[in-house]
């Protein structure tokens, strides 16, 4: 049983860091600031809740599994409304989706 | 395995540190500055330091970059280019850093438990500390009680710090030009008009001050005590500053309450210590705030502790809404 | 095992350098004080490093353990101090920056050094 537990909490870990690869590639790779963020919130919320989810099954019925859970709900609220604080506050300022600029191009404006 | 993981860490504190003496947008120096702050207090964490990577993350990652932003709006954006003479700065900082390096070859291997910093004092504390003060968190116990006039020296500092920004930008500007208000009025109503992040966040606000009162008390048992408690209320206050606007803010604490706040809690640090002379003990002497000294040593640290985070509190409060309120030029 | 010691303490020459070469080289004032941050942030590092023992663990009693190995919490504390006196100290180098912004218009040094001259 603990075997089997360490196993699926490791798949559950790998899962969770390639998701967080995959976000991060994609916040490099994306041409807009709009898209860029879309492949960013990846890491919040597919990456984070694998990763906690396989702390959880390392970390027993405790209260710890209590807290890492809390974390979870606090992250799932937290970061979608950080995500949409700031596609408003690009829109604000004036960037229109779909104008690609590279992100190297980006620190010489 | 977390050796590995501290060497990445270390790789990537370098690369971010380098991003950001290298950036020319000040706005994006802010932001890696920040990452630099959690890479930092995930170190802390991995060296065996949850405390200080909690005070590291509240303070260096949150309140800082606050700071710092609200200072750039009120400044310039970009810095502009060119710097003096670049060549001698980098050959005195190599020099430097070689010699830095060549220290480092004398310093005693990494995790030595022989090494002259955990002689002496250290193990002593420690074991001191069930049988005097019998609380589980070493390092609030050595902060609060046996180096406790240290950090009557910090909140002092601290609340220096915070009279000397409310001195400084406390009184109105002289109006040499007339300042950039024209488009401010609806956006001083801070972000009213945005529906979702007002939501949430008042979703969160009371949360957030809930967290930072369970670590304030918590101190004692597990990693926390008035500056993390502090810098986190602070947090919260701002948030609610940011997405309310600043009047609103004020009339919830107004700039009086703040003051008193910021006075208070110093003063709760000095009262307890003059309570320990009144006793019959020396200055800061908690073993007389009660019949049996180890109750008044605990009585003591939750005291002074508070003083801490009240401080603590009032100050960033403070420094953040003489930012706040100051009209750009 | 050596050798990750002492990276441990070449980053912090490196950052240290890093964040003293913003402050002396770079013209921004606003520059100056994110490397006298990123210069602190150094010291803390060292200093924490300095109280890692091996097999140590964070120095906080757990009920019902015996003989614990700790690290040693005297870096710790005075870490705790230093952060926050750093804070302060950076608040209030950022008023001063906000009221030279008002009075000389500029916080670039060599434009603060040009406007004193006259």
């Amino acid at each position: 049983m603990a075997v089997l537990l360490d196993v699926v909490s490791w798949l559950l870990l790998s899962l969770g860091g390639a998701f967080v690869f995959i976000g991060g590639v994609g916040a490099l790779r994306m041409p807009d600031l709009y898209t860029r963020m879309h492949a960013a919130s990846l890491t919040d919320t597919m990456g984070a809740g694998l990763i906690i989810a396989g702390i959880m099954l390392q970390a027993g019925a405790s209260l710890a599994s209590i807290k890492l859970a809390m974390i979870l709900l606090f992250l799932l609220l937290t970061s979608p409304t950080a995500t949409n604080a700031l596609a408003s506050a690009a829109l604000l300022a004036g960037m229109r989706p779909g104008e690609a600029i590279p992100w190297r191009q980006e620190s010489r404006e | 395995m977390i050796a590995l993981f501290g060497v990445f860490l270390l790789t990537l504190l370098v690369i971010t540190a380098l991003a950001i003496v290298r950036s020319e947008n000040l706005f994006v120096a802010v932001m890696l500055a920040g990452i630099f702050s959690l890479l930092m207090a995930a170190m802390f964490f991995i060296l065996d330091a949850p405390d200080v990577a909690l005070t590291e993350a509240a303070v260096g990652a949150g309140i800082s970059t606050v700071l710092f932003l609200a200072a750039l709006a009120l400044t310039a954006e970009r810095e502009r280019a060119g710097s003096a003479n670049r060549l001698l700065a980098l050959g005195v900082v190599a020099v430097t850093a070689l010699i830095v390096i060549f220290a480092t070859f004398d310093k005693p291997r990494f995790g030595d438990p022989a090494a002259p910093v955990h002689q002496h004092i250290a193990p002593w504390y420690v074991e001191r500390t069930p049988e005097a003060i019998d609380i589980p968190n070493v390092v609030t116990a050595v902060l609060g009680s046996f180096r406790g006039y240290d950090t009557l020296g910090e909140v002092f500092v601290v609340f220096t710090a915070g009279i000397g920004v409310l001195f400084l930008l406390g009184t109105r500007p002289r109006r040499n030009s007339r300042p950039v208000s024209v488009a401010l009025d609806e956006s001083d109503t801070g972000l009213r008009h945005y529906l979702i992040p007002r939501v949430v966040g008042r979703l969160l606000v009371p949360f957030i001050v809930l967290f930072g009162l369970y670590v304030q008390f918590h101190g004692e048992y597990g990693p926390g005590g008035g500056f993390q408690a502090g810098a986190i209320i602070a947090a919260g206050m701002i948030l609610y500053a940011l997405l309310e606007g600043e009047e609103q803010a004020l009339r919830v604490l107004p700039r009086w309450a703040l003051t008193g706040l910021v006075a208070g809690g110093a003063l709760l640090y000095g009262v307890v210590g003059v309570a320990g002379m009144l006793l019959g003990g020396s200055f800061l002497d908690y073993s007389v705030l009660a019949t049996d000294p180890i109750k008044g040593q605990q009585i003591g640290i939750l005291l002074i502790e508070a003083g801490v985070g009240i401080t603590v509190t009032g100050v960033l409060l403070s420094v953040f809404h003489a930012f706040a309120a100051r009209e750009r030029f | 095992m050596a050798l990750l010691g002492l990276y441990h303490y070449w980053v912090f020459a490196v950052l240290l350098m890093i964040g003293f070469y913003a402050v002396i080289a770079k013209l921004n004032l606003i520059k100056k004080l994110i490397g006298l941050s990123l210069f602190q942030s150094a010291v803390f590092l060292l200093y924490i490093t300095m109280g890692k023992v091996d097999g140590g663990t964070a120095p906080i009693f757990q009920a019902g353990l015996e003989n614990q190995t700790f690290s040693n919490p005297l870096p710790q504390v005075l870490i705790l101090t230093a952060i926050v006196v750093g804070i302060s100290t950076t608040a209030l180098g950022l008023g001063i920056v906000v009221r030279i912004k008002e009075e000389y218009g500029s916080i670039e040094e060599h434009e603060i050094q040009e406007i004193d001259r006259r």
